[in-house]
This record gives C-alpha cells, sequence and structure tokens, in this order.
C-alpha cells in the first residue's frame, strides 16, 4: 500500500537551537537536518538569523548560517537568479527555489525549510534525483528528424511556430513541479511527473522536430502519462509560473486525436 | 539487500511503453458525460415516484423508455465505476497480488451487479 505515515527511521526530532547573539532584526529558521553518517534519525534546528546583516532571499539566509553559524548544513545551490533549479526546496510547505523566494514573502513567524518532497535524502536539504534525471533521458529530449540536416542553414522555424515553446522552454527541471505530485509520490517509479511530461510536450510540439508519432506512442501509457488526475499541484508551485498540467493535457488531446474518439 | 546495480535509464524506461491507456481515459470520459444526463433522468424519475404505492412504481419502470434509460443508467453507471476504481487501485495499492486480486474482484462484482440490475428490470418491463 501506499504509505501515509513515515517510517520509524524517518521520524523526525527536534534538533539544536542556535540563537542570533546581540541582533535585533531577527527571523528563525526551521531546517531539516539528516545524515547518512550516524546512523541516527533526521531532526530539525532552528537558527536566528540577523536580517540585518543578511541578504533578502531565502538562499541568502541559508549561505548565512552555513558561512557564519553552521556549516555542516549541506544544500545545493549555483546561479541564485533562477535559472539553474539547483536550490529547489521545501519552503513553508511549498516546493520553490530559495534564490527567488524572498524571507518577506514567508509571511511572519518561524520559516520551516525541508528537501523535496518524497525524494531519497542524500543528506539535509539535497535530495537524490538520479531517477528524476533518468526519466528526463528516457524521453529523448532532444530534436529527432528524417530528413537530412539542411547544409547550409540552420532548420526555420516561424515566428508562430516558435511562440508554442513558450510556457514550455522556460523549464530549468528543478523538479519542484514533479515533487508536489502526488501521483508522482506514489508512483514515481513509472510515472513521468509534471516536469518531464511538460519537456515532452516541448518536442511534441516543436514544429522542427520529425518524431512526434514515436513520442506520442512512447508516452501513452497507464502509468507514465495517465496517472496525472489534473491535481494541478505542478501548476501552483512551479517558481517559474509554467503549468505542466496544460502541457499534459495537450498531449493527451494530441493521443486522442490520432486515433479519433 | 544488495544494491541495484542496473542504470538508472534502464530502471527509467522499466517495461516501455503499454501504448494503451486512451482508450481508459477517454471511456471514463464518455461514460461521465452519459452519467450526467442519465443521473439527472434517473434522480427527477425516483423523486416522482415519492409517496407513490408499489403497483405505480412497477407501471413507471415497465414503460419502455424508462426501462431503456434504466439499464443504460446502470450499466454505464458499473462501468464508470469500475474504471474509476481501477485508478484508485493502481494508485495506492502496491503489494503485487492484493492490487491484481482486486482489479478482478471489482471487474467480478460490478458485471454480476449490472447484470442483477438488468434482469431487474427487463423482468418488470417485460412482465413475468
Amino acid at each position: 500500500m501506499a504509505e501515509f505515515t513515515l517510517p520509524k527511521n524517518s521520524k523526525i526530532t527536534a534538533g539544536k537551537h542556535f540563537p542570533a547573539k546581540g541582533a535585533k532584526n531577527t527571523r528563525t529558521f526551521k531546517i531539516y537536518r539528516w545524515t547518512p553518517d550516524d546512523g541516527k534519525n533526521p531532526r530539525t534546528d532552528t537558527y536566528e538569523v540577523d536580517l540585518d546583516t543578511c541578504g533578502p532571499m531565502v538562499l541568502d539566509a541559508l549561505l548565512k548560517i552555513k558561512n557564519e553559524i553552521d556549516s555542516t548544513l549541506s544544500l545545493r545551490r549555483s546561479c541564485r537568479e533562477g535559472i539553474c533549479g539547483s536550490c529547489a526546496m521545501n519552503i513553508q510547505g511549498t516546493n520553490t527555489l530559495a534564490c527567488t523566494r524572498s524571507i518577506e514573502e514567508c509571511g511572519s513567524g518561524t520559516i520551516s525549510i525541508y528537501p523535496l518532497p518524497h525524494m531519497p535524502v542524500v543528506k539535509d536539504l539535497v535530495p537524490d534525483l538520479t531517477h528524476f534525471y533518468a526519466q528526463f533521458a528516457s524521453i529523448k529530449p532532444w530534436i529527432r528528424t528524417q530528413s537530412p540536416a539542411p547544409a547550409d542553414k540552420e532548420r526555420l522555424q516561424s515566428p508562430e511556430d516558435r511562440k508554442k515553446l513558450d510556457g514550455l522552454y522556460e523549464c530549468i527541471l528543478c523538479a519542484c513541479c514533479s515533487t508536489s505530485c502526488p501521483s508522482y509520490w506514489w508512483n514515481g517509479d513509472r510515472y513521468l511527473g509534471p516536469a518531464i511530461l511538460l519537456q515532452a510536450y516541448r518536442w511534441i510540439v516543436d514544429s522542427r522536430d520529425e518524431d512526434t508519432g514515436n513520442r506520442l506512442e512512447d508516452l501513452e501509457d497507464p502509468f507514465k502519462l495517465y496517472r496525472c488526475h489534473t491535481i494541478m499541484n505542478c501548476a501552483r508551485t512551479c517558481p517559474k509560473g509554467l503549468n505542466p498540467a496544460k502541457a499534459i493535457a495537450e498531449i493527451k488531446k494530441l493521443i486522442v486525436q490520432r486515433r479519433g474518439v | 539487500m544488495s544494491k541495484d546495480l542496473r542504470n538508472p535509464l534502464a530502471r527509467a524506461r522499466g517495461l516501455g511503453s503499454a501504448k494503451d491507456g486512451v482508450h481508459h481515459w477517454m471511456l471514463q470520459r464518455v461514460t461521465a458525460i452519459a452519467l450526467v444526463f442519465l443521473t439527472v433522468w434517473f434522480l427527477v424519475m425516483v423523486l416522482g415516484l415519492l409517496h407513490a404505492d408499489y403497483a405505480t412504481a412497477r407501471a413507471t419502470v415497465a414503460k419502455p423508455w424508462n426501462a431503456v434509460l434504466l439499464i443504460a443508467f446502470v450499466v454505464t453507471a458499473f462501468r464508470h465505476a469500475v474504471l474509476g476504481l481501477q485508478v484508485v487501485i493502481e494508485d495506492y495499492v502496491h503489494t503485487r497480488w492484493l492490487e491484481v486480486g482486486s482489479l478482478i474482484v471489482i471487474k467480478f462484482i460490478a458485471v454480476l451487479a449490472a447484470l442483477m440490475g438488468v434482469l431487474a428490470v427487463l423482468r418488470i418491463a417485460l412482465g413475468s
């Protein structure tokens, strides 16, 4: 059965508290901590951060904690401007990017930060995304053509056809949507999830691609595609404001179109 | 447990595409549309029988159009219910024998229940 309670060794215990001595304007961050090295259950450590000496974003606070308070905290980050997707995590109950979510946006009170839900944890806020990336590779996310490449120029695309990629090409594969999807939680081993299906549609709708039929055939599967029950968490959580659920609906429509009602 | 040494891509590709699923998806929606109308009609008919005696109820069911729509309602409702239950079981039941077992059992129950409903209407409509 689907598991609705945490296994014994995943129960979260209360951890250490790190006060900010002498600071006037502080904010408390409650952060999930787990390390594979000590055999202990995960815990939540609380850190008081001096906002007067901290940048405006949640990522700024996390890096301040790592640099100045507790260097054992692990997290992924790279571009700090919402384009690499590394710092995807669950902040105040919503999957988002730590670098584009401001501390101010998080309301008042303690800010809770957990890794992306329902993924194996490597350490602290670092989830294991191996399967997610393998699923991405499985849809062969590159242009597939029958016709030979034009000898002296690129494959052309009309401005209208290029417009069809808007709302799709912006996806940075941060996995916020897939890890917010209950269907992906329960059946992520087989269901491709919103991020990968949006990427699949990005190639299906690309006017330069010539393998639409095979792409649709590979997707038509009760688990790969039809586990989407239009729960819409994906569209709600996407830090780039995209709508993976709509892309999935378009794939379903095309599959109906090719066989008739 | 020994470590899974397969390449992650092999695991992600799994058994490949079933090249099926649209039929289930389409049928679920078509039966849903049918049920919108059939359920409204059914409720109107049943509410119209409030305070009616047994003979009146029997006579109402026996009317040809009522009998036809009732059979359509029974068959469509059970077909739709099985499609929905199948998805719920596939979503949540991950013990293989229990999953396969319940998928078969709900189909048996639905077919039997639908046949019972159809037979009941036919007996009244054909007056035996």
